[in-house]
């Protein structure tokens, strides 16, 4: 069959809507919370109009329940997702890493949202990233387009290392906000994505299994060496899968770091999702007005894209990472990762953090240029002003 | 491996066992016996979930299961959003849930993990209706972390943090009705057994299985460790809290209340009786031992009313 | 003979794994724990006195290990690789035909 898209103005998280739809899964466990409410809700319409088929739909108590009820389901043989924010996600913790330690390829989105107090609902990375050590694998998206995609990708992904998957949306930027979507027809995602094939089953009533029993330590450690052994994996499988994706469907996600103009650059822009878009806007404008300066998005933040990292830092003299998160007592948390993935090869740029967009905080194309003058200026001294900058911060 | 069918027909139990010796329970351990009637009941065709609780321990260290059935170990508080789960996913892909045939889908917890960090997620569960069982193992303490009070430890009883000093500080709030709560969801079936009474525990496990929707059973299971009493007096001591209707044995059957032998047949034993062979409550003074039996009388007449109201 | 678990006592195995890759990928079970014979526990050892036994079943029913099968003559044995001399059985029994004695080891 040709690909024809189905093209839709839609929200980032009714993108995610639609993905788990044409991923075709089975149980859906949620909770709400602004701003990923309406993922569920448009999966409850789904269910009310007859348009998806085999599905139940859980609504549970809390979202550390919807975690467990998706870990139940995804155990018995069902391709599982939930969606959440925030609150939500860090509720949901101890879930996360049973989720990895029973090896279930559960699906999430998490809308990144600002954690409490005080109370915010708007953009901010630090929920996704706190869970970095769970177990998951976590992409982020930049676009609706990339919401749509990534879930579709991360049930294929997910379910071939046998590791859960989250992708990750900005608040209000992606969550609300309507763009063109190319959507996949049901027959072309079935052929790319087909039905989960278990690791082991619940059901099988002549060769019972018990799942996660008490491991001694004698044995608990070779299987925390597995799922590391998988999440290196997956680095591999993420290239196949993406490769494949822009073989069917024209976007190519072969890459965990994106890279924008970056060929000659003197410096680049590293960060994570929505906010490198308009990093990129500015890397056209700062283009034209003379500077060498390019975008590298990392786009899976686990496992992470050490490889990529270490030939994009050879060959540059700075990096400008853009944190919009934080890791109080320490810095920026892609800074902090940055940093340590280079201090054992032979490239050294200049690196320098700088925390931008916390809590929703306007992140705009004039000031991705500040920090390009900034970042000159260091490259021209060769020398860091300071290593963390509060960039917005009122003095 | 069979037996004469004339000495099969005698038993009142079915035969086959589904739990495996060589299992690590304490000696006379109440839960373990609670799982192997439980595992006799359902056959193989019956998936369990357990949280962490002494059943961790007893289901047997990885690689070994002590079930001839499936588990999935959970964690502390999401029994009830586990078998949520499971169930949406057989049903999603086309299984027969409970009922004649059906896979019976299980969720096995302590007084722990159901009346305090689990309440939620059992309440979630009861409330949407799933058709699965939820079964809460009764030993009145957190006996995994090491005799810890619950929700459901009795007035007066000793544990490690209600230790029983020179300020005679001991457990001093009644026993929690966690049924009571879970009646409140107004599910179809709830009851509760002891191990004492296997026939009796069986035929409410049959029950639950029939009975489409969400069911629940309170097992009265002893710990002879945590509770400071003999091992060979564990079925001697869950008879007796029936018999002093300190644990009564009744189901509640689409709204319907109804006390089950041998609860109906005498007026009850005093609560010494069943105190005495219990090092646990050996601190209580006189009055704490008229107070306690007070409780049991009261919540004792209170059930008998409600059996002749709602019966 | 005994009727409890058949053949499963004889082939259950211990299992220990030397290299990371005999492990499975995820922690689920691969036997009965069978394999560990809790006999050992045991201070006080359950012996059954036939004569006196009218085979009601009630010691078989209340064990929690389970380690009391039936015989082929209908009486009761007592599997001491399992027994963990709790003294549930000789407490329960109406006829108090079976007695607990100190072990010798
Ligand atoms: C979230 C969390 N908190 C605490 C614990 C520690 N913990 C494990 S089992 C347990 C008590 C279990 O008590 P109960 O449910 O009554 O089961 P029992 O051990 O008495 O059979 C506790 C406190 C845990 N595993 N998880
Ligand atoms: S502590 Fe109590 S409940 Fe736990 S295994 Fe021992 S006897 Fe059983
Ligand atoms: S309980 Fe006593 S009488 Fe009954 S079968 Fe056992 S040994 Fe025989
Ligand atoms: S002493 Fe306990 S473990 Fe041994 S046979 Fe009797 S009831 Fe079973
Ligand atoms: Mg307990």
């Amino acid at each position: 069959m040709e690909y024809k898209p189905i093209k839709k103005v839609i929200s980032g998280n009714y993108a995610a809507a639609y993905a788990a739809r044409d991923a075709r899964v089975e149980v859906v466990a949620a909770y709400p919370i602004t701003p990923q409410t309406s993922i569920i809700e448009k999966i409850s319409e789904f269910l009310a109009n007859g348009e998806v088929e085999n599905l139940q739909y859980v609504p549970v108590e809390s979202e550390h329940s919807a975690m467990a009820a998706c870990i139940g389901a995804s155990a018995a043989g069902a391709r599982a997702f939930t969606a959440t924010s925030a609150q939500g996600l860090a509720l949901m913790h101890e879930m996360l890493h049973w989720a990895s330690g029973a090896r279930l390829p559960v699906v999430m989105v998490n809308v990144n949202r600002a954690m409490a107090p005080p109370w915010s609902v708007w953009d901010d990375q630090t929920d996704s990233l706190a869970q970095r050590d769970t177990g998951w694998m976590q992409f982020y998206a930049e676009n609706n387009q990339e919401v749509y995609d990534g879930v579709i990708m991360a049930f294929k992904v997910a379910e071939t290392v046998n590791l859960p998957a989250m992708i990750v949306e900005s608040a209000f930027i992606l969550s609300h906000t309507y763009d063109i979507v190319e959507m996949i027809p049901q027959e072309l995602v079935d052929e790319f994505l087909p039905p989960r094939k278990p690791l082991y089953t619940l059901t099988d009533f002549d060769n019972p299994i018990a799942v996660g029993a008490l491991g001694t330590p004698a044995d608990y450690y070779e299987f925390r060496y597995k799922i590391e052994k998988s999440m290196e994996e997956a680095r591999e499988v993420i290239h196949k899968v993406g490769k494949e994706f822009g073989e069917r469907f024209g976007r190519d996600y072969s890459q965990m770091i994106e890279l924008y103009r970056t060929e000659d650059a003197d410096f680049v822009f590293m960060g994570l999702g929505s906010l490198m878009g308009t990093v990129k806007q500015a890397v056209d404008v700062l283009r034209s007005e003379g500077y060498k300066v390019g975008a590298a998005k990392v786009r899976w933040f686990r496992p992470f894209p050490k490889e990529e990292l270490y030939e994009l830092a050879k060959n540059v003299e700075g990096i400008a990472v853009l944190d919009r998160n934080f890791s109080f007592g320490q810095e920026g948390i892609l800074f902090n990762e940055a940093k340590g993935v280079l201090y054992n090869t032979d490239a050294h740029p200049l690196i320098k953090n700088y925390i931008v967009g916390l809590g929703g905080r306007d992140f705009t194309v004039s000031d991705v240029k500040k920090i390009a003058e900034n970042m000159k200026g260091i490259i021209e001294a060769k020398k860091l002003d300071r290593e963390v900058e509060w960039y917005h911060l009122k003095r | 491996m069979e037996i004469p069918e004339n000495v099969k027909k005698r038993l009142s139990l079915p035969f086959e066992e589904n739990f495996y010796a060589g299992h690590t329970a304490c000696q006379g351990c109440g839960a373990a016996l609670g799982l192997r009637y439980v595992l006799k009941a359902y056959g193989k065709k019956a998936i369990f979930t357990i949280p962490a609780c002494c059943s961790t321990i007893i289901a047997g260290p990885w690689p070994y299961s002590a079930f001839n059935a499936p588990l999935f170990h959970t964690a502390f508080e999401t029994t009830g959003a586990v078998i949520s789960g499971i169930e949406a996913a057989l049903k999603a892909k086309g299984y027969k849930v409970k009922g004649e045939d059906g896979i019976m889908v299980i969720g096995w917890a302590g007084d722990g993990g159901t009346a305090d960090i689990g309440l939620q997620a059992l309440s979630g569960f009861l409330e949407r209706g799933h058709d699965g069982l939820y079964i809460m193992y009764d030993n009145e303490a957190y006996m995994n972390t090491g005799i810890q009070r619950s929700s459901s430890t009795p007035y007066g009883a000793w544990t490690t943090n209600t230790p029983g000093g020179k300020k005679h500080f001991l457990e001093r709030r009644h026993k929690k009705k966690v049924i009571d709560i879970v009646i409140a969801h107004k599910i179809p079936y709830a009851a509760t057994a002891s191990v004492a009474f296997p026939e009796d525990f069986m035929k409410k496990l049959k029950k639950a299985q029939k009975i489409p929707g969400p069911s629940f059973i309170q097992l009265f299971a002893p710990c002879p460790t945590g509770w400071r009493s003999p091992t060979d007096k564990s079925i001697e001591i869950a008879r007796l809290a029936v018999q002093t209707a300190y644990f009564p044995l009744f189901e509640y059957e689409n709204g319907k209340y109804k006390i089950n032998m041998p609860s109906t047949k005498k007026e009850p034993k005093p609560i010494e009786e069943f105190l005495k062979l219990q090092g646990r409550f050996k601190y209580m003074s006189k009055d704490d031992i008229e107070v306690l039996q007070k409780w049991v009388l009261h919540e004792w007449e209170e059930l008998k009313k409600k059996a002749e109201v709602f019966g | 003979m005994n009727t409890l678990f058949g053949e499963g006592k004889s082939k259950a195995k211990k299992i220990a794994f030397k290299s990371v890759e005999e492990y499975p990928e995820a922690p689920i079970s691969l036997g009965a724990t069978l394999s560990n014979f809790t006999g050992d526990w045991r201070t006080f050892m359950p012996v059954v006195d036939d004569a006196k036994c009218v085979k009601c079943y009630i010691c078989w029913k209340f064990c929690p290990e389970p380690a009391i099968f039936i015989r082929e003559d209908g009486y009761v044995g007592i599997d001491y690789d399992y027994c963990k001399g709790c003294g549930i059985c000789a407490n329960e029994c109406p006829t108090k035909a079976i007695t607990m004695v100190k072990e010798e080891k």
